[in-house]
């Protein structure tokens, strides 16, 4: 079993006592490591229907099999894996960067964290050294002072720091995990869960070898890679980033803008790819080990943000921008390092401000309630929202609750402006137009995303009618689901999905030379359906239904309104009932959305079918969705 | 073998790195430690990569110099440069991992061996480096330094004149 550390770490923040134990050689093959193995481990060492502030409720903190390895993307992922302050199910996030290599050099497949420490704290794993260290200082920090104060408290510029900002230690649901100062585990909220537990920051020094099966045959293994990484398969990543969806989305008519009102932004040529390369990107950087790199570094030249430097991405980007109606470049990329700053959900903030803009365009908040103008497009508000979600000053205070959660405080018809799935803000993909991601939307276990399934391929590529729900989408969705569970469990970076050119045999290669044990492409697709049950399978204990698997209200009461190619399009109740009982039928789960027996015991799970016997937890009001 | 003459370190080819070009990603520290030591290592590699800043990138291996100021440090004469290529050879025998070297090395290509307590330097992979060989951006080269000044002045060169380059429709 190399590769994997072989080890995990258990850490109670409540009394200080710390314990390893050994990796369970039959959870390394059945799930694998990042999410899979992130999740199975916090299945068993949780409570249902625990509140995810509550000292009951765990942190587990995982790295895949390749972590510490050359394989290209592969060498340097982690994950974070608790119950959601956002779904109130499993939350789960990765990033990239050099943390996962040093936490697996460190000798650790995984971390849990259990209680609450009294005070401040931030955990130091100095190879077998683990120490729970001061962390008062570092209160009020940025993630960014954070990682410099602590590399600078311990005298070595090569510790690598995962930390929260203030929104976390403020219990914002949005809040993130960051690493290497623009590396955010950024999406469903589990950088409260860590502000909840007071741990500040994670800071690791690895220097144990990470040997490897088969040397010769990984060498020929990531050498292909090296090549497909310099080829058509990783040029977006390397030329425009991912930026360049701008003018692919919008025309197509696939890029929400005014809080998914319209899907057309006017201004998007100010805001393109092609523009931030030509006039902001200083640098182009890599995570450790990765072949193709495709951090974009971006420099505001001129004017009141002269100065900021932040990573840029599509995804922050257009919800900052587009979806706030704001076309203001220099704006945007100040909000992307503020939201960095803060430690913010890049993504959920420009929902949570596009979402309160909307309110006040429909008159459901006024200047009165929230002491700003807050029109569509005004740049200057935005920035200063993000402060106040940060912060939780003012009306920010209860936008720090994300959207779903502040709908229901606000009422007055909020909610149906609140455009999220399962507590989570919706992502930069126009799904009223784009059918078959609007399946992968709906179903992904930790609320709305593109990355849990990728669905949004097949309308995009014009491989299906994207405006048509038919019998077939679920097929569709369930593949690359299940691909990207294993791509997230194995933990190599979805960028470089496309070089894996023969799917799950060529991660199982890569898997079988690294780790030594031999697993074909059927056998690895199968753990990746099995972690794909897990996550349903959690969400299940703590109460989530068929009816969580819905879409925003937007998305199906709000046709497109652009001219366009996109024009009229939206998602009906009839078509989400026949997407989802094709998908549910693929799944071979029954009509509730929950895995039958069978399937179970196919996927070797029978150990899990408790939950499926039991009666789904009753869940706390707050917590519940309409009844 | 004495301290090499000066007029052989013209001769000598070295790792270097573009910091336009390199992304901080490493690559270079896995094959080092994994073609000397068999494992991936960032403490047994024998080039380390820095990132100061999200932008400042590079990786620093020894940049064999004349005299090496760490090789007359030695109080165990335990290291020795080869007159014909520059590389400095550590003697595992007389080497105790006592450090001068390291202290005296200005670039910080000197490293400790984490198990065997005995100081590593680049020996360029008997002229054929692996890391020159694996960067993905093609950031490392393995040079003399005349054809480094080259290299630097064939840059300047487009940058200075890239508009009558395309205008010319020179291809940079």
């Amino acid at each position: 079993m190399l590769g994997y550390a072989g080890r995990i770490l258990h850490v109670d923040l409540s009394s200080g006592r710390i314990w390893t134990e050994v990796l369970n050689e039959d959870y390394a093959k059945k799930y694998i490591g990042g999410i899979g193995l992130g999740m199975r481990l916090y299945l068993d060492h949780s409570k249902p229907g625990v509140d995810p502030f509550s000292a009951e409720n765990p942190l587990v903190l995982a790295t895949g099999p390749l972590s510490g390895t050359m394989v290209p993307t592969g060498g340097n992922g982690h994950a974070f894996v608790s119950k959601s302050p956002q779904t109130f199910g499993v939350g789960e996030t990765k990033a990239h960067g050099h943390f996962g290599t040093e936490l697996k050099r460190a000798g650790y497949d995984a971390v849990i964290f259990y209680g609450k420490s009294e005070r401040p704290v931030y955990l130091w794993l100095d190879d077998d050294a683990v120490q729970l260290l001061d962390a008062q200082y570092l209160w009020g920090k940025s993630p960014q002072e954070t990682e410099d104060a602590i590399k600078k408290e311990l005298k070595d510029a090569y510790i690598r720091v995962a930390s929260i900002g203030v929104a976390g230690e403020k219990l914002v649901r949005i809040a993130c995990v960051i690493n290497e100062k623009t590396r955010a585990c950024g999406r469903t909220g589990l950088g409260a869960v860590m502000g909840s537990k007071n741990l500040k920051a994670i800071a690791v020094r690895g220097s144990k070898d990470i040997a490897v099966a088969n040397k010769d045959r990984l060498l020929e293994l990531i050498k292909v890679q090296h090549e497909r990484m310099k080829g058509p398969a990783a040029r977006k990543y390397r030329t425009l980033g991912t930026p360049e969806n701008v003018l692919v989305l919008n025309a197509l008519g696939a890029m929400p803008t005014n809080n998914f009102t319209g899907a057309v932004f006017q201004g998007a040529d100010r805001i393109s790819g092609e523009y931030l390369n030509e006039r902001y990107v200083a640098k182009v950087i890599g995570c450790s080990s990765c072949a193709m790199r495709c951090e974009h570094i971006a420099v505001v030249p001129e004017g009141p943000y002269k100065g900021t430097t932040t990573r840029i991405e599509y995804e922050p980007l257009w919800a900052m921008g587009p979806n706030c109606g704001v076309g203001n470049l220099d704006a945007i990329l100040k909000g992307m390092d503020l939201s960095n700053y803060y430690g913010v959900d890049a993504i959920s903030i420009g929902g949570i401000i596009s979402f309160a803009m909307d309110l006040y365009k429909n008159g459901i908040v006024n200047k009165e309630t929230v002491g700003l103008e807050l029109n569509f497009g005004n740049a200057e508000t935005m920035i200063e929202m993000i402060k106040r979600v940060s912060l939780r000053e003012d009306f920010g205070d209860t936008l720090a609750e994300g959207v779903k959660l502040a709908a229901e405080r606000i009422g007055n018809g909020a909610d149906k402006y609140a455009v999220h799935i399962k507590g989570v803000e919706m992502t930069g993909y126009d799904i009223r137009g784009l059918k078959t991601a609007a399946l992968g939307y709906a179903v992904s276990f930790r609320g709305a995303d593109h990355n849990r399934h990728g669905a949004y391929g097949p309308d995009v590529s014009g491989k299906v009618n994207r405006f048509k729900a038919e019998k077939g989408r679920g097929k569709l969705v369930k593949e690359t689901e299940d691909l990207y569970s294993i791509i997230d469990s194995i933990i190599v970076c979805k960028f470089s999905r496309g070089t894996y050119v023969k799917g799950f045999d060529d991660l199982a290669a890569l898997y079988a030379a690294v780790t030594g044990i031999e697993m074909n492409g059927e056998e690895l697709r199968r753990a990746g359906e099995r972690i794909n049950n897990l996550g349903r399978l959690i969400n299940i204990r703590e109460g989530l239904t068929r009816k969580d698997d819905s879409l925003p209200w937007k998305i199906m009461h709000v046709p497109i309104p652009d001219e366009g190619p996109s024009k009229g399009s939206h998602v009906t109740q009839e078509e989400l009932d026949l997407l989802l009982d094709d998908y549910y039928e693929v799944r071979g789960w029954n009509k509730e959305g929950m895995p039958t027996p069978e399937k179970l015991k196919d996927l070797d799970m029978e150990d899990l079918a408790y939950i499926i016997k039991d009666k789904p937890v009753k869940r706390k009001k707050h917590t519940q969705t309409e009844e | 073998m004495a301290n090499a003459p000066k007029t052989e370190a013209a001769k000598w080819k070295l790792v270097s790195c573009d910091p336009e070009k390199c992304t901080g990603c490493a690559v270079c520290e896995y094959i080092c430690s994994l073609h000397k030591e068999n494992v991936f290592s960032a403490q047994k590699s024998r080039i380390r990569t820095m990132r100061i800043h999200p932008w400042i990138n590079i990786s620093i291996a020894c940049r064999p110099c004349s005299p090496a100021p760490f090789v007359t440090a030695c109080p165990r004469d335990a290291l020795k440069q080869s007159e014909e290529t520059g590389v400095i050879v550590v003697d595992d025998e007389k080497c105790d991992g006592c450090s001068w070297c390291i202290e005296a090395c200005d670039y910080g290509a000197v490293t400790l061996h984490p198990e065997k307590k005995i100081v590593r330097i680049c020996d360029t992979c008997e002229g054929k480096p692996e890391c020159v060989k694996w960067c993905p951006e093609e950031a490392l080269d393995f040079v003399t330094r005349d054809i480094m000044a080259q290299k630097a002045r064939i840059a300047v060169s487009k940058k200075l004149f890239k508009e009558a380059m395309e205008a010319q429709g020179i291809k940079p």
